[in-house]
This record gives C-alpha cells, structure tokens and sequence, in this order.
C-alpha cells in the first residue's frame, strides 16, 4: 500500500500520473481530488479503477441522484423501495411482485444480438437478488427510422437477442413497446422489465452481515469481458496487444443462467442465506461494496480464487470484470458445505472467496497479500452528487419526422396511414418470436390486452394476478418533459385499468441525453417531476429504477425517454377484459375525464403530417383522468366489460381499428365530428369500452354498437358530415406486414 | 396414475408439465441422473432448452443416463409423451423417427395452432377421434419435422402420423404438416405443440388436456 509520507519528488510525479489516470478513466481532477482527501492518501491504480467505476454516472447516479430524491417512495402495498436490487409490493396471499427495469442501451447499439440478451439476463437476476423467481419479462425498445438499413438490423439483432435469451432461460417476455423516431438511430433504447414472484417471507436482502461468514461467488467464470467496456482501461494497461481488441460487449449463456436461477430459488428456498446479490456493472467491485455498506460491514476478496476463464487476469481485471451470470452471496460458515452440495446438484459453480469482517472495507487480496482497501460506504455512499443546470433547448433540437401524408387528405386515408405507420402498426412479428407463456401464468399475451396479466400462484388454482405494463412516449417528452412524463405514468395506469389491476408500484428507467449539458439537465428536470406528480396522483411508489444517460451522437441527442412501468393487481384473472370487440350487439363507449378534449398536439398524426415539436402539449386534469382511469378499472376487474382498450397513439379511430383488428368483429359508431381532433387527437385519460349498453354507458357515451365478425366485418363511423367504412381484411392489410417486412430485410 | 416429469439441466416447461399431469394422476420430477423409472405409469419429456440446445437440440439429453430408463421403460410397453424439447430428445436418442430442423422462417416461433389428431391408436389420443382439431400453442426454434421420404411414406401407410398442423397452420415447415409421431410399437410419442400448455382455458385453450387425460383413463381401464 502506498503510504502518506512527506512529499518527494517521487510521489508527486506519482501523484501526476494518478491524476492523469483518473482523467483518462472519466473521473474529473475534482473527483479524484475528493478521493486522496477522503482516503486520506493516494489511491493506488487498482483502488483508482474500482472509484472510477462506482463513482462513474452509471453506478453513481451523480448527476440525477438529487432529483430522484423527488419520487414518492411509500406506498400501502410497498414491501421493499429503492435501494435494493429491485423493487417489491405486497400481491397479498403470502406473497410479494418484484420487479425493475433497467437499460443496456449502449451495448446493443454495439452489438444488438448480445448487448439485449444479456440487457434481459442482467434483469432477471436484479430480481432473482430478491430471492424471487422471474416470472415475466417486458421489453422497451427505441430505435431510429424502420426505413433506415442500421435501424432494421438493431431491431431484428435486439428481437433475436431477447428471443434468445428470454426463451432458453425460460422466462416469458408478455410485453412492452416499440417506437421509432429518427433521435434514435445511433443511441437505440434497450429497456429490460423484469417482474418476479416470491413469497413473502422468503425475501432476501443484499446487505451482508455477520463478520466471520462467507462470501461465495456463484455461477460462471470470470473472464475479461466487460472490461473493454471501461475502455481506456484495457487499452491503458496492455498497450496495443491484441486483447484490447477484444469485443468489449458480455456474452450471455442463458443456460448458465438457467441453472443459477433454479440453484439460487433453492438455497432461498431452503433459507441457506445470509444474503444475496446479483453481480451487473463494476462486477465484484460494486456488488461486494454494495453489500458491504448496506450491511455497515466490510468484505475480503480474494482475487486468486476466483476461478477464471482465462488465466493471466489482473487482480483489478477479476475485481471489475462484467462475466455474466454470475451472483455474490453470505453465508454462514457452518452452512458452506450444504450450501456447496446444492449448487453441484445444480451444476453451478460455487466458490469461497472471501468474507465477511467488521472492518467496514472492502479489502482485496491476491493469494492473501493485501493489494486494495477502500472504505465500502465511500464508495457507495459518498459519490459527488451534482446539481443540474438546466435550460430550455429550442425546439428546432428534434427534426420533424417526415411527412407521409397531407392533413388534407380524408380521414380513412389518415386512419389507414396511422395503421401502417412503425409506430403505430402490429407487433405480432416481433412478439410471436418470444415465448409468452412457459411457466403457466400467462392469461393475457402480448396483443391481447393492453397489459400483460399473470397468475401469481399456478399451482393453488388461485386466479390472483399480477399485471404489468410500460410506456413512454419520447415524442410526447420532448415537446413537453412535464406533461408528456405525466402522461406516460398515466397510459401506463390506464393500460392496467384496462385489464382490472390496481396500480401497486412503478419502477423507471430515465434515458437522456448528457446531463452536463442544458437540454438534457432541463429534460430531466421537468421529466421526473412529472413522473413524481403522476406517481403522487395515482398514489402510488416509485420502487426503484435505473438510468441512462449521455445517450447522444455528433447527431445530436435522443428524445427524452422516460419508461415506466407498472406493476399492478387483478383479484380475479377470470374477469379480465380483452382489448378486441368480442360481442355482436355490444355497445360500444368512449370513456374520457369531463370537461378534457383530445388533440394533435405532439400526436401521432401530427407526425405524419411532418410537423415538428409543439411549443408544449395541452393541459390536462390530472385528477379528472385518475378519476376516470379508476372507474374504468373498477368495471373491468368486475367483469362487466367485454373489451376495454386506452385511446392511446393515433386516437379514437386508431384505437376504435385496435379493436376490429383484434376481436375480429366489425363496429357501427356514430360521432358528433369527422375532424382531425375528434378522430386522431391524444389525451390521457380516455377508452373505448364495449359491454351490456347499461354497463358502458354508465361511465361513458356509447358511441355505436359490435357487429358481426367474418369476412364482412367493417368499421364504420358516421358522423353528420360524412362517414368513414374500411373492410376489416383492409385494416388488417395495411396493419399487419410494415414490421414483418422490416425483420424480413434486415 | 404415476406420471415421471423427466428434468434436464436447462428444461423450462417442466413446473408446467407437472402441472398438467397433476390434473390427471400424480406426477413427480425425475432427475436427469435417475437410472430408474419403476413405478412409474407414464413418463414426459417436458419442452424446454435442455443443455441449452448446445451441440444441437436434445443431442446432450438424448445422452444422459435417465434416458436408459426411458429407453427400457418404453421397450416394456410403457407410454411416453415427448414435448417439444423432448421430441427432439426422443429423436435423437433414437426412440422416434426423423429430426426436427430450424424452422424455415429461421426464427423462433410462439403461436397458438390448431392440430388434428390423425391417429387415435396411442395411449395419448386413444379417447379422441381422427380429424379432432386442438387449439395447441407452439413455440421452437427447430420445430421442422424432417424425415427421408421412404421413412415418411411408412409413417403415413402405417398410421404413425400422430398429429398434423390444420391446414394453414403450418409453423415451421415440417414436412406432410407433420406435428407428432409415434413409435413403431405405438406407446412412444412425440410432438412439437405443447399440450402441457393448453390445460386451462383460462390460460387460452384446454384442448391439450385430452392427451393427459386419454392415458390416464387407459390406465384406469387396465
């Protein structure tokens, strides 16, 4: 170790390097200053990379961990909150829903294939941490023009990597959305939501305890993968040998997973832990910190038994390393043994390598001489947090989207266009490539409602169910961070009152631009305000999340996208509503908040249009739409709806086609208007419902009635001024190929 | 009725197989390393990636030692349900015709199909008629059934055609439409759709318990 002895000329030309060092690792002079303070003496380079990495944005949350702070945080339902590997609440009946969302943006912008599997594989085992086993998986995607060539080879790469890993680990994938927008062609969006089920009393903490138990490492080997990615590392350490080279993007094996996941749900299951956590970004480094400091104890690592999967590792290589499937976990010293015996039944590896101490340090060996010591709460907790100076960019930020169609078309063009528009088309191709239904939950698919809908408990026969949904309309943030964040939190809730679920918890991802830069810093101001008003409306916690910043290009930034996603209750599956018309001879209503009105504003009519962002979107009653919300939820989860559906991008025609396209039925509906704003403006806040007309007209207007299905099935909407009848075959014609036919010419 | 759950490293639709058969008998996991299957009336291949399809799918599994007992236990007569994941480990083990090659589209396919029955001479379709069509989901990225066209033409003339996807609903491009066949001695058979999965309504579809509940019945009758 290096000590703190007078200045010669020596350590300050030592000192120089260090700094220089820490510049080139992306700490600032401030930062590394801040460091030799708190240390009390120089780092060395090994203790310098593990600072680098957990007080890099990533792990730190520096520049947005003030303002996360503005998110409500309690809920009647809330077991567990931020801070832990995921977010838990109460789903009654013993037990808990865990669950969070997290981003691997960069890694698949990279390599798309391997950057989502192992976005999904990183997810399911924040989740697994819990001690809960990963039930379903729903995935948020963001790309840039479906007509651009590097836009359908990112998306069919990022389908085939979360098919690939979702499916041979056996994890469902029931949901989440696709958009496109030109912002996000180089920085694509990869969100991953896992949601796991656990019994309640089973729920593992990550914090470590007890000085004297071990610490095990699970799973696969550890190998240099994951170190590129802290590039200047790699390139620093091996000059310009061929292994900086290497692909700095992990490699999944879900099989590995697989099997940690089954050995993990055991010795939970059997109550062998002392606590357990996944090992993500910063490898050992930050998962041994993490647990050490929220224990308020130290960890010892020994680099030299770790097993590797390559020999000629680095102790600070082992001690960052990104390996995939791999999770940390105490022990108590009289349980190793059993501990051991489950894992080789699994065929997980499971190795002692160090242990638990009252020394509050994270210390690292090599072959038991000491080569690194860091107080665990500096780094976790005493991070720099910046505040953000933030202002307004000019609108001129984000290119209008080409213009597809004319606003003086009529309005079966403008419908017919909407359909076969990327954002708004069939998603089929993509999500019949997921395995929606291993593990015999899954009551709603994707397509099916609009929300996913799972069974808690399989086994009991029980109909309790979990729901979850996500959304994020970056276009609709841009123009507005405020409002557009609010109603992203409100479709989210809308797309679970759909399916009769009681919003219990929401957990986000925030994917922005480069906080140090006004734009950015002044979206994601506005943005989680926004999503704390919303949460706060809904009452409802934020649990937890994660977030993604400096996703920028020389082409600028990409929309501000915060992604929600929701996590809700549904008392009875069998009651659940699907999207389409089922019943010839329902009738049919719009439910939307009194006194709200529906318009172009940032909508995605307006975006065929070509125009460019609004000054701002409109305002809304944000009580009046949770109001509404909630009564649509209440008849749903009754069982009184034959279909509900949220109005959501295109409209109330687009939403009314969703509809015919998905029950197979046609549709009669008469409106007071054929225009632009009647038809295909957005607001929160607002359904199409169909059921027993004394059902549906009681929380809205009925505006027409189900008609039979077949080959004649039409929608049909007349209005004084005119009337709009396209075939059902037609809808679907348009609908159903535009994605099939981007995977096709990837 | 004692169903035998055959587990795999890497198996994923084996809680859901257990649970489907749990409808119809008692059903019990059996580990991959288990040489025995005594007292056991019928075994599942559950669906899966069992060793995570390395090497090719079900190549590994078709090696491992419960697949003696497997072996020995079909050799006695005794009905074995292979899903998926476990038709193609029936295959390669050699207790089933032909192979399952990467579906054409070569992508991964989850869709629920409909199936006809197009023998009812197995334990597995005894108590349905030919030409009964089952809304069954599927969901494989090698689901193709192949077989040389000789093998092919003596499944069909004898009757060892199990299931055939409706027409239309073809996923993968299995030759004849062929979703399921059986052994030459008619108690071993394999099938690409998951009737594990379509046992509830609730969940989409009951029409694949018949094949749980045609061999538990016939043991009933024996």
């Amino acid at each position: 170790m290096s000590g703190t002895a007078t200045p010669r000329a020596g350590d300050v030309a030592a000192a120089e390097r260090l700094r220089e060092r820490a510049l080139e690792l992306g700490m600032t002079a401030s930062e590394f200053e801040l460091v030799c303070a708190k240390l009390g003496r120089l780092p060395n380079e090994l203790e310098l990379a593990i600072f680098s990495l957990l007080w890099s944005e990533h792990c730190g949350y520096k520049h947005s961990r003030k303002l996360l702070k503005r998110l409500p945080r309690s809920g009647s339902r809330l077991v567990l909150g931020p801070g832990e590997n995921a977010g838990a609440v109460d789903v009654g009946e013993g037990f808990v829903a865990v669950f969070k969302v997290e981003s691997h943006n960069h890694p698949s912008a990279v390599e798309p294939f391997q950057g989502a599997a192992t976005g999904v594989g990183g997810i399911l085992r924040d989740v697994l941490a819990l001690g809960a086993r990963p039930v379903a998986v729903l995935d948020s995607l963001r790309f840039g023009d479906l007509a651009s060539s590097r836009t359908r080879y990112l998306l069919d790469g990022v389908v085939r990597g979360i098919a690939h890993y979702g499916n041979a680990v056996g994890v469902p994938t029931v949901g989440g959305e696709i958009y496109f927008d030109r912002a996000y062609e180089q920085n694509c969006l990869v969100n991953a939501m896992c949601v796991g089920i656990a019994r309640r009393e089973q729920l593992l903490r990550s914090a470590a305890a007890g000085p004297g138990n071990r610490v095990l490492l699970l799973g696969a080997l550890t190998g240099r993968d994951g170190i590129g990615g802290a590039s200047v590392l790699a390139s620093a350490d091996l000059d310009e040998s061929a292994a900086d080279k290497r692909p700095s993007v992990q490699i999944g094996d879900p099989f590995e997973e697989k099997k940690l996941i089954e050995c993990c749900l055991e010795l939970a299951e059997r109550g062998l832990l002392v606590a357990l956590q996944d090992l993500g970004a910063a490898g050992l480094s930050s998962s041994a910190a993490e647990m050490a400091a929220k224990g308020g104890v130290g960890i010892d690592i020994d680099v030299a038994r770790v097993p590797l999967r390559e020999p000629g590792m680095e102790p600070f290589e082992v001690m960052i390393s990104e390996s995939q499937e791999r999770m940390l976990c105490v022990v108590e010293p009289d349980r190793v043994a059993e501990v051991e015996a489950i894992c080789a039944h699994h065929e997980v590896r499971a190795t002692a390598i160090g242990q638990v101490t009252a020394t509050g340090k994270l210390r690292v060996f090599d072959d038991g001489r000491l080569v690194g010591e860091i107080p665990a709460a500096l780094l976790v907790d005493e991070c720099p947090a910046y505040d953000l100076r933030g202002e307004r960019p000019p609108r001129t930020l984000y290119d209008p989207p080409p213009a597809v169609v004319a606003p003086e078309a009529n309005p079966a063009t403008k419908l017919l266009a909407l359909l076969a528009s990327p954002n708004v088309c069939s998603r089929l191709a993509v999500f019949e490539q997921y395995d929606w239904l291993v593990g015999a939950r899954t009551v709603r698919r994707p397509g099916e409602a609009d929300a996913a809908v799972l069974l808690v408990d399989p086994a009991s026969g029980s109909r309790r169910a979990v729901a979850a949904a996500t959304d994020g309309n970056g276009w609709r943030v841009a123009a507005d961070p405020y409002r557009g964040a609010f109603h992203a939190v409100l479709e989210c809730a809308a797309n679970l009152a759909c399916v009769g679920a009681v919003p219990l918890g929401l957990t986000n991802c925030l994917n922005f631009g480069n906080p140090e830069r006004p734009h950015a810093a002044w979206q994601l101001e506005h943005a989680v305000q926004g999503l704390a008003d919303a949460c706060r409306a809904l009452g409802i916690p934020v649990v937890g999340g994660n977030v993604s910043l400096y996703n920028e290009s020389e082409q600028g930034p990409i929309l501000p996208t915060p992604i929600v996603g929701l996590v809700g209750l549904v008392e009875d599956a069998a009651q659940v509503p699907r999207l389409g018309f089922a019943n010839p001879g329902d009738a049919i209503a719009l439910v939307g908040p009194a006194g709200s009105r529906r318009s172009l504003r940032a909508s995605e009519l307006a975006r065929l249009y070509g125009y460019g962002l609004p000054e701002r979107l409109d305002d809304f009653d944000a009580a009046a739409a949770v109001a509404t919300i909630q009564r649509v939820r209440e008849l749903a989860a009754s069982g009184a709806l034959a279909s509900a559906h949220d109005v959501a991008e295109g409209g109330l025609l687009v939403a009314l086609a969703e509809c015919v396209l998905a029950g197979g039925r046609g549709a009669d509906v008469e409106l007071p208007a054929l225009d632009d704003d009647e038809l295909f403006g957005e607001a929160p806040g607002w359904f199409i419902v169909s059921g027993p007309r004394h059902v549906v007209g009681e929380i809205g207007t009925v505006i027409g009635t189900v008609t039979t299905g077949g080959d004649e099935a039409t929608l049909r909407v007349v209005a004084p001024t005119g009337e709009i009848a396209i075939a059902r075959r037609e809808l679907e014609r348009v609908w159903a190929q535009p994605l099939r036919d981007a995977l096709d010419r990837a | 009725m004692r169903f035998a759950v055959v587990r795999f490293p890497g198996s994923c639709d084996d809680r859901d197989a257990l649970l489907a058969c749990s409808r119809f008998g008692e059903a019990h996991f059996v580990d991959h390393r288990e040489s025995d299957l005594a007292g056991f009336d019928c075994v599942v291949i559950p669906g899966g990636f069992s060793y995570g399809d390395y090497l090719r799918a079900g190549a590994l599994a078709g090696l491992s030692p419960v697949m003696g007992a497997v072996r020995r236990f079909a050799a006695a007569g005794g009905p074995v349900l292979g899903i998926c994941n476990g038709f193609q480990v029936l295959c390669e083990a050699g207790l089933l015709p032909g192979a399952l090659l990467p579906n054409c589209g070569l992508r991964f396919v989850c869709r629920e199909v409909e199936v006809e029955v197009a023998s009812a001479a197995t334990p597995f379709t005894r108590c349905t008629e030919p030409g009964t069509r089952l809304r069954i989901p599927v969901k494989h990225q090698s689901g193709r059934y192949w077989a040389p066209p000789d093998v092919l033409d003596t499944l069909e003339r004898t009757g060892r055609v199990v299931f055939r996807y409706a027409p239309g609903h073809n996923p993968n491009g299995s030759e004849r439409n062929i979703a399921g066949v059986v052994s030459a001695e008619g108690n071993v058979v394999g099938l690409m759709p998951h009737p594990e999965h379509a046992v509830d309504a609730l969940l989409g579809s009951a029409d694949g318990a018949v094949l749980f509940e045609c061999v538990a019945r016939a043991e009933v009758a024996a």
